[in-house]
This record gives C-alpha cells, structure tokens and sequence, in this order.
C-alpha cells in the first residue's frame, strides 16, 4: 500500500515523540510517528527510578511515567502514533517500506525526522573472549527482562540468575545494579576498565581499572575472569554478567540512506538545526552520539520543528556550514557542522578530566576560551553555549574543540 | 516416526532397528535421511538436545567444490559430488545458497608462484573453470581489498551456504520419511551381539542390527566403545568473527588464503545472512570442548582480516565464536566398514563435511551394504520446504500475501535480523522444535544480529516459553 503523509517520524522515544508532539501542533499536518516495539515512550519505559524531571505539580517523574507523559503529549496534539509498524528500508529519497501487521506500506512524506536511539554494545561486539552461555545481557535486555517477567519472586531469579557481574562504570551500571537487586539477584561486583566510577553502588564492591578477560562455563555463566590493575588474573563466580553503558547509535536506516557518520559518535551528521546532508531528511536525539538524559534527546526532538517547519513552507536551505572536530581528549561534539544559527554544542570528555579549558579554534585563531569548573566524568557531556559562534567564518576552515587540563 | 528429547526410549520391537546411525551432525543427519529412502527402520541417536549442535554449527559455512582437495582421495571425490548433490537439494529444500565463486588471493610472490599449481591441482580434480587474474582484474573484482594483493586465482562454484537449514533440513526429511530422532540420547555402552548389538543409553536401551558412528570429535571414543581403535581424533580449533552486515558490500567473493609453508591463512567470506566472516583459526588441541575464544586469537583474526579488507575494522563485531574440526593427522577420511561387526565408522571428516555430507551418505550406504545390510527398493523421501533465513531470497517480513493470511508475519520481534513473530512460532511448531534460544536462533536467526538481544531478547524469551509449552 503506497500512503504520503507530511512527516515521518521514524522512532517514538522521547527525541521523536518531542519532534512530533510540536510539529503536529505547529499545524505540520498528517504527523505520524513509527514504533517498531509494541509500545511506545522508548528507553525511559524500562527505568524504573527518578531522574526524569517532574510532572506538573512537581512530583519527579520515573520513566515509565516520562514515557506516558510523552507520548499524551504527542497524541494531544494530533501526531499519529503507530506502534509494531517497522520501517525496513528506502524506497526513495524520502519514501520508506514499512513491514506491520496489517501488511506492507511504502509511506514517502515531505519530510523524515530519523530518531531511532542508540544500543548498549553487547559482549561480542566488545570483543570479550571466551565461551557462549546463558546469562550474557545488557541493561536493556535485563531492564525488559524484569519488565515482562516482573520484579522478585522466582519468575524472573529463574530467568536471570543468583548472582551477577556487572561491568561498565558509567551510571548506567548503577541502574543495572539497582534492576538486579529489585529482582532478588546479589551482584558480586561492578567492574570497570576506567579508574573512577559512578557513585551510589553502595555496599557493592567496584573494581576500577579492572578489565572481564573471558566468560566461563558451558550451557550457563559460571563466572567471568578479570585481570585488575596490577596485571593479575582472578575469577569472578557468577551465573548472570550484565554489559553495560557503550553506547552506539543504531544508525540502519541513517547508513542505508548514505549518510556520513561522525568517527566520534558514528551518529548521522548534522547541522545546528538536525538537518543531515539530504534534502527533507533530519536525525535527533541518541542516534546522534549515544545515550543523554531524555531530556535532553526531547530538546532535540523540539528544536528539529523549526527546520522541519521551515522546510514544509518551502523557505530556503540555509548553507551548510563547517564542519567541528574535536582535539585532545574529547570522545565527540554534536553538531557536526555549524552554520549561521547560534546552537550549543555538546561535547564528550574522553576520560576524567580535572578543571579543563575548553577551546574553540577555526583556521588557528581563538573563538572561545572557557575553564570548566570541578572534575568533568566521561559518562556526562559539557554543554558549550553559543555566544561565540557569531564570531565564525563560514568560509573557513573546521572549527576545533580542544580541551587542557588544568595544570596547578 | 517421532523426536524424543526426555522420558524413556521406546522398548520392545518399537526399540529394534535395522539401522542406528549415532551422532546427528550434518554427516550423521544425511545419512539417516539417506537411509529412509528404504523400508528399513532407522534412528538417529545424538546426545545433544539439537541436531547440528557440534561442529556442524561453528563452522566457515561454505560449500567447497573441492577443487584443492588431495587428487584422488575419498575427500576430493566425495566433495566433488557432495557440492553437485547439496547444489540441487538446497534449491529443492529451499536452503539459502550463493554460488558467489571465491578467489585466491596472493599477497607475495610465493603465493603468486604458488597459483598456476593450484589452477593445475584444480583441473585434475575435475573443475577446469578457475582463472587467473591480474593485480587489476582482481582490483576490479574486488576494490577495498588492503594493498599488496598481486594476482589471484578465480574459483567459480565455491558457494556460501547455511549450515544451520542444511542440517535441519536432512533431519526434518529424514524424520518424516519415518526415522526416529533421539535426542538428549547420549549412548554409554555398545554391546555387541548377533543379531542385535545393544545401545545402552541413559534413557534406555536400542537394539540395532547395523550400526553408524558418525559422532564427529568423538568418532574415535565411540569406536572404542566396540574396541576399535583405528585412529585418534584431535580438535582443531576455529576462531571466526562475523562483522556486521553494514560490512557486507565490502566483499563480492569468498576470499580464500593462498595455503603455504606458514599455515593456511584466514579466509573473509560474506554469509547468506548478509555479514562478513572472518576466520578460521587453526589450534591444535586435546580438549574436545574448548569451543571458547581467546583474546590471543582474536587479535590475530583481526590483524590479519585488516590486511585483506582494512575497511572491515571500521565495522562492529555481530558474533564470535569458536568450532573445532575433528582431525585424525591423515589428509582424508576415514571411513571403513567392519563387517564382522554390522559396524561403519565415519571418522576425520575434518572440514568438508557440510560439502561432502550428501556424497558421504551415499557412500556410508554403500559401506552398510559391504556390512550385509539389504537396503530393499528405493522409495521417495517425504518433501521438504524450509523456512528461508537467507537474505538473497524473500523473507517473510516482505511477504505481502503472508502477512495478509497471518498477520503475525508483518510483526517484527528481532529486529536487527527483521525475525517475525510467526517464524518464531513457526519454529516451535515444526518437526524438531528448538530446545533453547541457542537452537531457535539456528531456526529463525532471532537474537543473532548486532544487537544480539539488547532490544529483542526479553520477548523474544517470552515468546520462546509461550510457544515452546505446546511444542515439548
């Protein structure tokens, strides 16, 4: 069945069920949002704690609860939200092929907004050797696990295990520690090839610096060996290992569609407004660089509106832009290119960093000096504002974030 | 005709076979189907809880023509028409295969000196199709091979194959043509005796007249347990990475290692999946279960596959995993019939068995007749259709009318490898259902793709347990 809607909206997490909650406002016309898991709300839906902001009276918000929030808002106004509906290909520029159980759909829009999120690397794509057995997940999976087969009580310990390793030191490893716990599994220790983690283990003890070197056991994990940080090797017994945290963006359709990837993030490319290299065609939220808060990935969703908008009004692609790189020890900044409007960048620390002076240089001269306060952790992004960007040429050269240590 | 996983084997003349072929690999599964051509009654013992649970499931999953294979051995021949037979029974059984054709590629000198021998070794083994190609012609073939490629040696007919559909496949025809399938079935003793030789097993005893020892790795053991010690089989290691299917339009051919002095070399190939593969190691070992990965191993695969393919580093790893080849230290088979014992023993199958298997079984049939059994007319073997996992061939996701008479094709669980909630269901529902996730991801591919369960895994485990009450 060949359909034509205004806007597509390929994901309906909290970056896509933004996007389209303001573009069906703004009278964008027939919104509609694809899901391909049978609800909708995205990752939140599984987070089980606070950290989501607040409802209106000021309560704080679970994800669950974020999610819900979300996805009345997109309804409310008026964006159609299908879920179990997956998007399998192009069929065109801005067409896609669409596998649901009703049958098969080529739906091409005026425009695509691409917010499909990001994945936990999973043990094989890390490179863990060692043997194949049960009892090997990512948050995601452990969260979903607990999710359907419910919290305690021997349903879900039957499915997960006694006692789990987890590895990754991010605050993600803490949710897992917390999921775990809250479903009766002991975890034996968070382990992390970084050499400072997150806090809030409590009495769980960290092994930092600490690297998983094999899985063992045949049919079910029967421990995992780390080598820790003075080189020697020890067994881990455990029957459940979570991986954690290692963000990738799950990029199919962005690569399908010949998108460039940033090396940093391996998300799509894009302008200050989300637009990517091709015409109609837009990226928000985690598929740009991995996991931020869902607040964050809803901002994006939000500010995409106004390209979008602009787009279905026939106004003008504004130039692209140059192209920001980062230096030193930066995983990654977003967006890739900055044009002639003032956006924030976001940026990455590679490791911990004490007290940096973040720099922004274009063709070797100055654009911005700024000395972050405090220690700045790996697992959380430094948002630069936008005064400066007035100052660069769009003519120029790449514009370079760099990062020094503070030197005492 | 039945498939037991549990509970006692049947006793009594439901418990004599004129036929036990033990171990249910790709070779043991081919015979057994092999066998049901005739009225005989026939059982396929296996002591894992899945058919193709041993090597027959980590392997380099292509279908050689044999055209480097020892002239005039058992293995050249029986590869030779072992590629012929599974060539024009995949298409019958609807298992995916790609007759891609492989290239030799040289990367020094001795290499390329090494080709116009292999061209010639090639012709005497009856394929007189291979070329040779120039630096530029393989360039054009193949663009992002790594500098340094000088010359290779064009091999058409080597084709990538599912092991996993092939395997299931002989054993679904082989049970509806009447086999019996014992799994979870591992036999303990063999007492022999006339008429009937005993099958002790830890779910009761199988009486046979004739008996098959196709149990691969352990081909050696259970010899032994009719005091035939004729060779010892040692297991060679494979390491294989499979880099994800974004890699896939980095490789047109299979990219075979041109073999010399300093070991046969690691070969990138693509899978009927759509990845790339990357392997095998070669690690001679004692331990027949060490199907592990190393750190040491996996490194070396990686080194080497950036020098054939760089780009393919820049790609994320699906899957790692480890087979190991059951080696006797003789360049062949060793198949013999014994037939003061009614016995045949398939022993040192080595590499090829996924290739020969059909031509295997045709020749284990012939070695049972040496044994004195009378095979009676030949009869049609009931027809078999499998699901398709292959991505060159229509998959239910994209099967308009499908979806439109059950609905639960046009619902994706897996969503990396685009697995349906109807295959999953169509899986419990068959023949030889799944025993586990493990067995299910050889039937469907769900959980196999580079997510490998962060998305899909929880349903796909609820799913699992909903359809698998009926199905055990």
């Amino acid at each position: 069945m060949n359909r034509a809607v205004d806007v597509l909206v390929v994901g309906a997490g909290p970056a896509g069920l933004a996007a389209a909650a303001r573009l069906a406002a703004a009278g964008a016309g027939r919104v509609e949002v694809l899901e391909r898991e049978r609800a909708a709300g995205g990752v939140p839906r599984h987070c089980g704690h606070p950290g989501f902001g607040a409802d209106h009276r000021g309560r704080p918000l679970d994800g669950p609860g974020y999610a819900r929030r979300a996805l009345r808002a997109a309804l409310r106004s008026g964006a159609v939200v299908r879920t179990g509906v997956s998007a399998t290909g192009w069929a065109g520029p801005l067409s896609l092929d669409v596998t649901a159980p009703t049958g098969l759909e080529r739906i091409r829009a005026k425009a695509v907004v691409l917010a499909t999120g990001a994945r936990e690397r999973p043990r094989s794509a890390r490179l863990v050797p060692g043997t194949r057995p049960a009892g090997v997940l990512t948050t995601g999976e452990l969260q979903q696990t607990v999710g359907s087969f419910g919290a305690g009580g021997e349903d879900v310990r039957g499915r997960l295990g006694r006692r789990a390793v987890v590895v990754g030191g991010e605050p993600v490893a803490r949710h897992a520690v917390r999921t775990l716990r809250a479903a009766g599994v002991e975890t034996a220790a968070v382990v992390t090839e970084l050499p400072c983690a997150a806090h809030g283990f409590g009495a769980v003890p960290v092994l930092t610096r600490t690297a998983v070197v094999e899985l063992l056991g045949r049919g079910r994990l029967t421990g995992v060996a780390v080598r820790g940080r003075d080189g020697v090797t020890s067994v881990l017994r455990c029957d459940t290992v979570v991986f954690t945290g290692d963000w990738i963006p799950d990029h199919e359709l962005a690569r399908a569609r010949g998108l460039a990837l940033a090396p940093g993030t391996r998300g799509p490319v894009t302008d200050g407004a989300y637009r990517t290299a091709e015409p109609g065609l837009f990226a928000v939220g985690n598929l740009l660089r991995g996991v931020e808060p869902a607040q964050v990935a809803a901002a994006e969703g939000r500010a995409v509106a106004d390209a979008v908008l602009d787009l279905l009004a026939g106004r003008p692609r504004p130039t692209a832009g140059v192209p920001v790189l980062t230096a030193g020890p930066l995983r990654w900044v977003t967006p890739g290119l900055l044009g002639p409007a003032a956006v924030p960048l976001l940026v990455r620390p590679d490791r911990r960093l004490a007290r940096p002076l973040l720099t922004v240089t274009q063709d070797g001269s100055a654009l911005r000096r700024e000395r972050l306060r405090g220690d700045q952790a790996p697992w959380r992004s430094v948002r630069l504002g936008p005064e400066w960007t007035s100052g660069v040429d769009p003519a120029g050269g790449p514009v370079v974030v760099g990062a020094e240590e503070y030197a005492s | 005709m039945s498939v037991t996983r549990t509970g006692p084997l049947p006793s009594g003349p439901e418990a004599e076979y004129d036929v036990v072929v033990v171990g249910a690999g790709v070779v043991g599964c081919a015979i057994a189907r092999a066998l049901a051509r005739h009225p005989l009654r026939v059982a396929l013992v296996e002591a894992a809880s899945d058919v193709g649970d041993g090597t027959s499931k980590a392997n380099t999953a292509i279908l050689h023509t044999g055209f480097d294979a020892a002239p005039g051995t058992l293995e050249a021949r029986l590869v030779r028409e072992g590629h012929r037979l599974l060539g024009a029974f995949a298409g019958e059984a609807g298992i995916p295969v790609e007759p891609l054709g492989a290239l030799l590629v040289a990367w020094d000198e001795q290499q390329r000196a090494a080709l116009p021998r292999l061209a010639e070794k090639a012709d005497r083994n009856g394929h007189r199709t291979t070329r040779l190609l120039s630096a530029d012609e393989l360039r054009l073939r193949e663009p992002h091979l790594g500098p340094g490629a000088l010359a290779a040696l064009a091999v058409p007919g080597e084709s990538v194959i599912c092991p996993w559909t092939t395997t299931l496949a002989y054993a679904t025809q082989a049970v509806r043509s009447g086999v019996d399938l014992h799994l979870d079935c591992r036999v303990e003793k063999v007492r022999t005796g006339d008429p009937w030789h005993r099958l002790v097993t830890r779910r009761g005893v199988l009486r046979t007249r004739h008996l098959v020892n196709a149990c691969g790795l352990h081909a050696d053991a259970f010899d032994a347990l009719l005091d035939r010690r004729d060779f010892t089989v040692t297991p060679r290691r494979g390491q294989l990475l499979v880099f994800d299917k974004f890699a896939r339009d980095l490789v047109r051919h299979i990219l075979l290692p041109v073999p010399g002095p300093l070991g046969k070399g690691v070969l990138v190939s693509p899978t009927v999946y759509g990845n790339v593969m990357l392997g095998p190691t070669a690690e001679d070992l004692d331990d027949k279960t060490a199907t592990g990965t190393t750190a040491v191993g996996l490194a070396g695969l990686r080194e080497q596959g950036g020098r054939i393919v760089p780009a393919l580093l820049d790609e994320e790893v699906t899957a790692v995993y480890a087979g190991l080849r059951a080696a006797t230290g003789q360049e062949d088979y060793r198949c013999a019939a014994h037939p003061a014992l009614r016995y045949v023993t398939v022993g040192g199958i080595r590499s090829t068995g996924l290739s020969a298997s059909l031509a295997l079984a045709e020749h284990v049939l012939g070695l049972l007749a040496d044994c004195g059994l009378e095979p009676g007319p030949e009869r049609p073997l009931a027809p078999v259709r499998m699901p398709n996992l292959g991505e060159a061939f229509p998959r239910p996701y994209r099967d308009a009318e499908l979806i439109a008479r059950e609905p639960e094709f046009g619902m994706i669980v897996c969503h990396c490898e685009r697995v349906t909630r109807g295959e999953i269901r169509a899986a419990y529902a068959s023949d030889i259902p799944p025993a586990g996730p493990d067995g299910l991801r050889r039937r469907t591919r769900a959980r196999g793709g580079r997510c490998q369960g962060h998305f899909c895994g929880a349903e796909v485990r609820a799913l699992s347990e909903e359809y698998g009450k009926g199905a055990r």
